[in-house]
């Protein structure tokens, strides 16, 4: 039985590449300390199929790529206190938005990974989430309270961050980040 | 020879220097560091990253601190809460105006936009990113350009001309458009005028101009148009 009431953090893994959720199980034996003080609600390492309500801290890498992920963070940002970008895809785009620098790169990726790269069954998939005509970093999309900048970011600089927005204080990213 | 000198106040301090010398290097030999990109000493001022920008008293203006000569009596505030902001704008700026991913840059952890970025507590952009796709000329035998990542400062111009002595590299095009060409807009491999010399490429600020296979770290060396212009003074301070 639980005898505090756990802060509800979540997890989102848009479009990148799992880095920052490594940088955040890099956290290692300080997850211990991390899991006494927080329910783990939604992650890509937590089996929940819906994002829930009442969330109070979500973490989100990667950026927004599609219309499923565009949902989710609309719904995300809608049930969650304090929303965070975690690692450069979700604060600038990075490697992920590196498709905006061509005219219709939505359809123009998709031709060239699965018509012109492809040695058999060229056909670009339809049974998935269409993609956005542009790749965009969260803050495009929604209010983003804090911004963890890094490709990927520290496992200490997201332990710091949590630790302190735990403790019911505002992380100091002077010095602490940075850019790229 | 006597040098007229000028006395001035910087962020409080009095500073005496000879006429003629701008706020930039008159704070930075009084120990005052104000930001910039596109200056460089040894090469003659440009006043283009508008990053230096100080507040002189008595004008509500801004001046930048590389090409305002000081004058006798002039009070200049170098950091304030509305010059940091200015200039975490001209940064984000930069950053949104080409393709500028630091993770997969060369000069990543070797930038100079990048740190400026940490050391102003940028760590997002608030404008919409321009994402260019200039040309990437690697026809030279080891010297690249990627324009994408190219902020404009004209270093790589100027050490060209005023140092090499060549002027292989100019600017093509306007304002954001503007683009670093060699000779008249031909492939850097068919340059006739290019010596090679790499100068370009040890004071680019970013990753734009580089030297292929050649980790960034090794190549930067910011100091070389100073150095080249004290030897030939025969000042052989280092």
């Amino acid at each position: 039985m639980e005898t505090v009431e756990k802060t509800r953090v979540a997890t989102i893994w848009l479009s990148g590449c799992s880095g920052c959720h490594m940088s955040f199980l890099d956290q290692d034996e300080l997850l211990i300390d991390l899991a006494k003080k927080v329910k783990l609600v939604y992650s890509p390492i937590a089996d929940v199929k819906v994002f829930p309500e009442n969330v109070d801290v979500t973490l989100i890498e990667g950026a927004v790529a599609n219309e499923e992920q565009l949902s989710l963070l609309k719904r995300a940002r809608e049930r969650t206190k304090i929303l965070i970008s975690l690692g450069d895809c979700a604060v600038t785009g990075n490697v992920t938005a590196l498709r905006n620098a061509w005219e219709n790169s939505d359809q123009a990726i998709l031709q060239r990974a699965y018509i012109e790269n492809a040695n058999v069954n060229q056909q670009i998939p339809t049974d998935v989430p269409k993609l956005l005509k542009k790749v965009h970093p969260l803050h495009e999309v929604v209010k983003v309270d804090y911004f963890i900048p890094g490709c990927p970011p520290s496992a200490g600089l997201i332990n710091y961050v949590l630790t302190e927005l735990l403790a019911g204080r505002t992380p100091n990213m002077e010095g602490r980040s940075k850019y790229g | 020879m006597t040098t007229t000198t000028v006395t001035l106040k910087i962020d409080g301090l009095e500073v005496t220097v000879p006429e003629g010398t701008m706020i930039l290097k008159a704070a930075k030999d009084n120990g005052i560091i104000i930001p910039t990109l596109c200056n460089l000493e040894g090469l003659s001022p440009y006043g283009g990253c508008r990053l230096c920008l100080v507040e002189i008293s008595g004008s509500p203006k801004l001046f930048p601190a590389c090409i305002t000569p000081v004058s006798s009596g002039m009070e200049v505030t170098t950091k304030s809460e509305r010059l940091t902001e200015y200039r975490r704008m001209a940064v984000q700026m930069l950053l949104a105006e080409r393709t500028h991913i630091c993770s997969v840059c060369v000069a990543n952890d070797h930038c100079e936009l990048q740190s400026l970025a940490n050391q102003l507590g940028v760590d997002h952009v608030l404008f919409e990113r321009k994402w260019t796709n200039l040309e990437i000329d690697s026809s030279h035998d080891f010297l690249v350009i990627d324009r994408n990542r190219c902020i404009l400062c004209t270093r790589c111009i100027r050490v060209c001309d005023e140092i090499e002595g060549v002027h292989t590299l100019d600017l093509k095009l306007r304002g954001k458009d503007s683009q670093v060409i060699m000779d008249l807009d031909e492939h850097w491999g068919s340059s006739c005028s290019c010596t090679s010399c790499r100068k370009c490429a040890k004071v680019c600020p970013v990753g734009a101009i580089y030297i292929e296979g050649e980790p960034v770290s090794h190549t930067k060396h910011k100091d070389i148009a100073e150095f080249i212009t004290e030897r030939r003074q025969r000042k052989w301070k280092r």
